[in-house]
């Protein structure tokens, strides 16, 4: 995973290589200190040299100021490189997530991605940061002050061959039983927040059915599970530190006895006494540091493991192999007809074949569509009825590419949409979606999804067809008028009606209304109809709806029921011979007031 | 020489590897008013106060132990290592060992103990405002986001019990040591200690300098941040927009130009507060190095001795720890401080007002129709309400779900009406139905019957008593909700079914389940009705969700039923399907629905049609055809709801 991950350091690796030299120097330099102290006192003081320990003094001093020089350096460089990893990372993940299809889209849900490219990065982010700064200074410091201590006195070291075994095991231990602690108490976190969340999101139903004191009960026994199980994991923990400083408190008192002796024969300096103590306790705490470094990771390795998830997914909806590495080959087309190497759509003839489709991620693996066929010729308003779950949106996404078919075949003027190249097939079809989406901006800003270069006149234009342009203009700033995000100052049936425009500017030979007028009322959703007729006449318009009303002009209408085509004719054919449209139309008849 | 707090300390923070990621996010906060925060708090510690001066002994002990053990260092080279003593060597480690020992146990105690009390306090803290949010009314829902009150449950309480368990401790023994260091070096040298002073005052203005600096590029960092995420949440939320507009690669770049501001910002506000470390650690080497040089010239001069000239420089090790640590400990405390507030701020929120003396109880009825009150908890034949006159007696009323409205006017927001006028009565038996456009005002009609908001001007009765005298809860109890958000908990079918009646048996949930033709397809579901249900059922069908709902209230059995577009989401043809079942449920009982659908509307004793909060039209279906006004309209299709 490490490996996988450390790619994204890119362009920041110079700033990762020179990290561990700028420590290096920095633990060379702290470390020193104590060594020149013992030379204080040990060679300055008995000999009474003022000048010698002015000298030393000073170079402390230096060394102390060098310190200063490297550690900001190296805060720098870990910084700029921590900060570039996450950078290129959220990057990296953003892109991937845009190159994703419907389907990966489904596999994972909008909350979770979001999670992951903010939170998940950002602790990573953070972990890298820290990594950088103590996880190559323990080990340093470690190995530094190990040979310092060595050097000082080789008898002495033996006890930290005694000490370093039993603080490494004892942490072992200790850390392995804690990782388990506290993710039993991740989980209780995790209920209580579920606990309380369902509370607000259904504080109606609480109350209607006066359940709080049974909410209450229920609050009470997380919380408690909680309360325990963050007393144990912390308990735990809590016992590494005398553990720590048991070990290193009963070190420095084997020294002071065996150094002492050492001392008291002239074997040992008392400066150096005094600093070999300062190395052991480096090295204690380097090797605690270093545990606390491990343990940092091990929890960071969850925020990871969801960010792989996102970057291994692997996309299904990807542009046919033969166009991106090689154009100069014609491609021959499953339909057998052969077409040029760039495949806009010039005439928006839609046909699907035999198409059978279903979702990969849900986990009934039921088909949702079974053996669809059927030919629109271009410019023709097509009309899809049919009750809720029978697959009319599914059908529709499968005309632009939003999914694949799992049988069959979606031909667009005669070529498979897999043989088209992704943004020229949807550039070329227009998609109103069921649950649709404005962002932060003006209605300006909105609009020129639709074609980034269209002007003032284009826009209007469509508005005008969409019906939209009136109350656009009531707004006092009109088209510069800034919407929240998600479009929250306009109504339902506003914002509907800007989708509409905003997919007609895109001037598509295929455009697809899956619902779009739900909160229209029909006087405007017969206006915007009516402009489907004279201003598109070019365009092949598919309309899934509810209501018969809205599409029994069309020139076709398809009945869908259960994943199959039951249906297909003019309103005045169905009407006279087919049993399901006849059923809906009735029980209409009876009266759907408002689909909102 | 062990720097028994101090090290402490510092491993404990970077023991708290998650936290650093939004660290350096909450040192910036200030609470409003903090010594009443504080007060509010230490009441809130209850019990545990007489623990707490248990943990400031026991901070005490530790601080005094590490201190002396410091001090320590002067006779053991003085007296014992210099001159070779090592019998009295031997006896003074053991006395040293001792005093470690206890600085250990000390600090063990005093943490297990700090665990404790932090623990029970947040338990108690987030008791109390989870059972102050249940009697809170919708109002203050309808104000505060989810995520805002999600934020008190986490973030807010995390930092108290960050504060408590952690930063609080080490604060005041970091205070301690501070002082005590500074106590100890006066005693072994006071020309000594004026080199370390001039140090310490140079490390304060360093530190106000990056203090300053990196609270300017950590804003800036916060900003760039909040944009880059904001892109982030809005384009992953309409991703499959900007797939069908194949806008990926312009979202890209815009991304881009936000991250690339984010790292930079990043990297400034990550640079100085990380720089703060190295500067003051080697500042503090800085005065080690000047007071090795001042004690060894000192000793020379023999004015110091060498024991002394350690344990100085043991000290003057230790106290650049807590300087270092002092500030970031503030800040904790601080933003926990902060935390609390916003806690306390949800606990002083006025509860939902009750003023309700009617209650509602169990009866059965005799044959001359006169009631007996029961006294165990079964579930009665009838139900009665009970109202205490004011002459002391108590007045037993037949609860038979008669509801009118007496020229009620109410807005959600003082300057905005959305009910004017409305005046309409539902006698016991009847079926009402509402009709009109969005924000017309029909589920605010609702909304007034069961007293999730209070009227202000006119009356609503209820068995001909002012719904203001009934309790909540009472009023509640007797009415039946089926909403169109259906709301699910986690648990398993069975166990949302009971959640309409807790004393429900199996067998009246499933009898329930299959008067609304909802157990056909509960018992498809793998596990039946043992079938967990996870996060507001998302497992299931928005129409599964709400017949599960239906069912629900049919479990509760209440003599009035108010079904809010109860069955939106289920197509007609399953509508067709438990109509029975729906006609079943609403047999006897007062029901008020509210439906965009005709089917659902049609045999309604009274539909009343409300446009702008006024009712324009009422009668039944008939009546109304009749009438050739708005019903007829929307019901032969020339008008469309929006």
């Amino acid at each position: 995973m490490i490996k996988k991950l450390a790619k994204y350091i890119g362009q920041y690796k110079k700033y990762v290589l020179v990290a561990p030299i700028l420590v290096l120097l920095d633990v060379i330099a702290e470390l020193s200190m104590p060594l020149l102290m013992s030379k204080i006192v040990d060679v300055g003081i008995p000999g009474g040299d003022n000048g010698y320990i002015v000298r030393i003094g000073i170079y402390m001093i230096l060394l102390a100021i060098a310190a200063i020089v490297l550690g900001v350096m190296n805060m720098k460089v870990s910084a700029t490189a921590g900060q570039g990893f996450g950078a290129n990372l959220r990057e990296a993940l953003f892109k991937k997530v845009q190159s994703f299809s419907f389907t990966n889209i489904d596999h994972f849900s909008s909350a979770s991605l979001i999670t992951r490219l903010t939170n998940d990065v950002n602790n990573l982010q953070m972990t890298f940061i820290m990594g950088i700064r103590l996880m190559l200074r323990a080990p340093m410091m470690l190995i530094v002050a190990l040979i310092l201590a060595f050097q000082i006195n080789a008898q002495l070291s033996l006890v930290l061959a005694v000490a370093i075994p039993i603080l490494v095991i004892a942490i072992a231990f200790i850390m392995s039983k804690a990782v388990k602690l506290y993710a039993v108490m991740q989980e209780k976190i995790d209920a209580l927040n579920n606990t309380v969340q369902e509370n607000l999101i259904g504080i109606r139903v609480v109350k209607s059915f006066v359940r709080q004191n049974h909410e209450k009960k229920k609050f009470k026994k997380t919380n408690d599970d909680l309360t325990a199980a963050a007393i144990r994991a912390a308990n735990l923990a809590l016992t590494a530190m005398p553990i720590m400083m048991f070990v290193i408190n009963g070190a420095t008192i084997a020294i002071m006895w065996f150094g002492g002796g050492m001392v008291g024969n002239g074997t040992m300096g008392t400066g150096e006494l005094i600093s070999f103590i300062s190395y052991v306790m480096q090295i204690l705490i380097s090797i605690m540091m270093l545990s606390m470094v491990i343990l940092m990771i091990a929890r960071a390795e969850a925020s990871g493991k969801r960010i792989l998830e996102v970057l291994d997914e692997e996309v299904d909806i990807v542009d046919p192999v033969s166009l991106t590495t090689d154009t100069t080959n014609l491609q021959i087309p499953a339909s057998g007809m052969v077409a040029g190497p760039v495949n806009t759509i010039k005439t928006g003839k839609v046909e699907f074949r035999d198409v059978s489709f279903k979702y990969a991620v849900s986990g009934s693996g039921e088909y949702v569509l079974n053996n669809i066929d059927f030919v629109i010729q271009p410019g023709e308003l097509v009309g899809i009825v049919g009750g809720t779950g029978t697959g009319k949106t599914t059908m529709v996404n499968l005309i632009p590419r939003l999914y694949d078919v799992t049988d069959g075949a979606v031909l667009v003027d005669d070529v498979d949409v897999r043989e088209y190249n992704l943004t020229d097939l949807r550039k070329g079809i227009g998609v109103v979606l069921q649950q649709n989406t404005l962002f932060s901006g003006t209605i300006r800003e909105n609009l020129l999804w639709g074609n980034e270069h269209a002007t003032q006149e284009e826009l209007e234009t469509a508005c005008k067809d969409a019906q939209a342009h009136d109350f656009i203009m009531s707004f006092p700033q009109g088209y510069d008028t800034v919407l929240g995000q998600g479009g929250v100052n306009i109504s339902g049936g506003q914002k509907q009606r800007l989708y509409i425009a905003r997919a007609m500017l895109k001037k598509p030979k295929v455009l697809i209304l899956d619902d779009s007028t739900s909160a229209v009322d029909s006087a405007t959703e017969a206006k915007i109809r009516e402009s489907f007729h004279s201003n598109l006449k070019d365009t092949t318009v598919f309309i899934i709806a509810q209501r018969i009303s809205s599409v029994n002009k069309a020139d076709k209408i398809l009945v869908l029921d259960d994943g199959k085509i039951v249906g297909m004719g003019s309103h005045q054919e169905l009407m006279a011979g087919n049993a399901v449209y006849q059923e809906i139309n009735t029980s209409q008849q009876e009266g759907v007031l408002s689909n909102a | 020489m062990p720097e028994n707090n101090n090290n402490n300390n510092k491993v404990k923070t970077e023991q708290r590897g998650p936290n650093m990621g939004r660290g350096p996010a909450r040192s910036f906060e200030k609470p409003k008013n903090a010594r009443t925060a504080l007060a509010r708090l230490i009441t809130y510690l209850g019990k545990n106060k007489g623990l707490l001066i248990l943990v400031v002994v026991f901070i005490l002990l530790s601080t005094a132990s590490s201190l002396a053990g410091s001090y320590f260092l002067k006779p053991l080279i003085n007296d014992y290592i210099i001159p070779g003593d090592l019998p009295g060597l031997a006896n003074a480690l053991l006395i040293l060992g001792g005093i470690y020992l206890v600085g250990i146990l000390s600090s063990f105690f005093q943490n297990r103990l700090m665990v404790r009390i932090a623990q029970r306090t947040i338990n108690t803290l987030r008791r109390d405002l989870f059972e102050k949010l249940q009697t809170l009314p919708l109002r203050y829902f309808d104000a505060h986001t989810h995520g805002e009150l999600m934020s008190r449950f986490t973030n807010d309480v995390d930092n108290v019990q960050n504060a408590l368990e952690q930063s609080f401790p080490q604060f005041v023994s970091n205070i301690l040591s501070f002082i005590g260091s500074i106590v100890m070096m006066i005693v072994l040298s006071p020309t000594l200690f004026i080199v370390t002073a001039v140090v310490l005052v140079l490390m304060f203005i360093i530190m106000k300098e990056i203090t300053g600096k990196s609270s300017k590029y950590f804003r800036e960092q916060q900003r760039t941040l909040g944009m880059a995420n904001g892109y982030i949440e809005e384009m992953i939320s309409g991703l499959k927009v900007v797939k069908v507009f194949t806008h990926e690669e312009k979202a890209v770049s815009t991304f881009s130009q936000l991250n690339e501001e984010y790292r930079v910002a990043g990297t400034n506000a990550n640079f100085y507060a990380g720089v703060v470390m190295p500067i003051l650690n080697n500042l503090n080497n800085i005065s080690y190095a000047a007071t090795a040089m001042v004690g060894g010239i000192l000793s020379v001069a023999g004015r110091f001795d060498l024991g002394s000239l350690a344990a100085f420089l043991q000290y003057s090790r230790q106290f650049g720890q807590p300087v270092v640590q002092i500030t970031n400990q503030l800040n904790n405390v601080l933003a926990a401080l902060a935390g609390a507030e916003r806690v306390f701020e949800v606990m002083d929120q006025e509860p939902e007002e009750d003023n309700g003396i009617v209650t509602l109880v169990g009866v059965t009825k005799k044959q001359d129709g006169s009631m007996e009150v029961l006294e165990d908890d079964g579930r009665p034949s009838h139900w009665a309400w009970k109202y205490p006159q004011p002459d002391g007696t108590i007045q037993y009323v037949e609860l038979k779900g008669d509801v009118r409205f007496h020229d009620v006017t109410f807005g959600y927001e003082p300057d905005q009406t959305v009910l004017k006028d409305i005046s309409l009565y539902a006698k016991p038996g009847q079926k009402i139905a509402f009709v009109g456009s969005t924000g017309a005002g029909k589920t605010t009609v609702t909304n007034l019957i069961n007293r999730f908001y209070d009227v202000e001007k006119g009356q609503i009765t209820y068995d001909g008593i002012d719904i203001k005298l009934i309790k909540k809860a009472d009023v509640r109890r007797s009415l039946g909700m089926v909403l169109q958000d259906t709301h699910l908990f986690t648990g398993t079918v069975m166990e949302n079914l009971r959640y309409g009646r807790l004393d429900a048996t199996d067998e009246e949930c499933i009898e329930a389940a299959k008067q609304v033709s909802a157990h056909s397809f509960i018992k498809r579901l793998p596990q039946g009705y043992q079938t967990e249900l996870s996060g507001d059922g998302t497992n299931l069908s928005q129409g599964q969700r709400q017949l599960l709902a239906i069912a629900r209230a049919a479990v509760a059995d209440p003599p009035v039923m108010i079904l809010d577009e109860a069955t939106s989401s289920i197509d007609t043809r399953t509508e067709r399907l438990i109509e029975k079942g729906m006609d079943k449920l609403m047999e006897g009982r007062t029901v008020f629905v509210i439906a965009h659908r005709l089917s659902t509307v049609r045999n309604s004793n009274a539909i009343i049609v409300l446009e702008d909060g006024q009712i324009i039209e009422r009668g039944d279906h008939d009546d109304l055809l009749e009438q050739k006004g708005r019903y007829y309209q929307l019901y032969t299709g020339q008008y469309q709801l929006t």
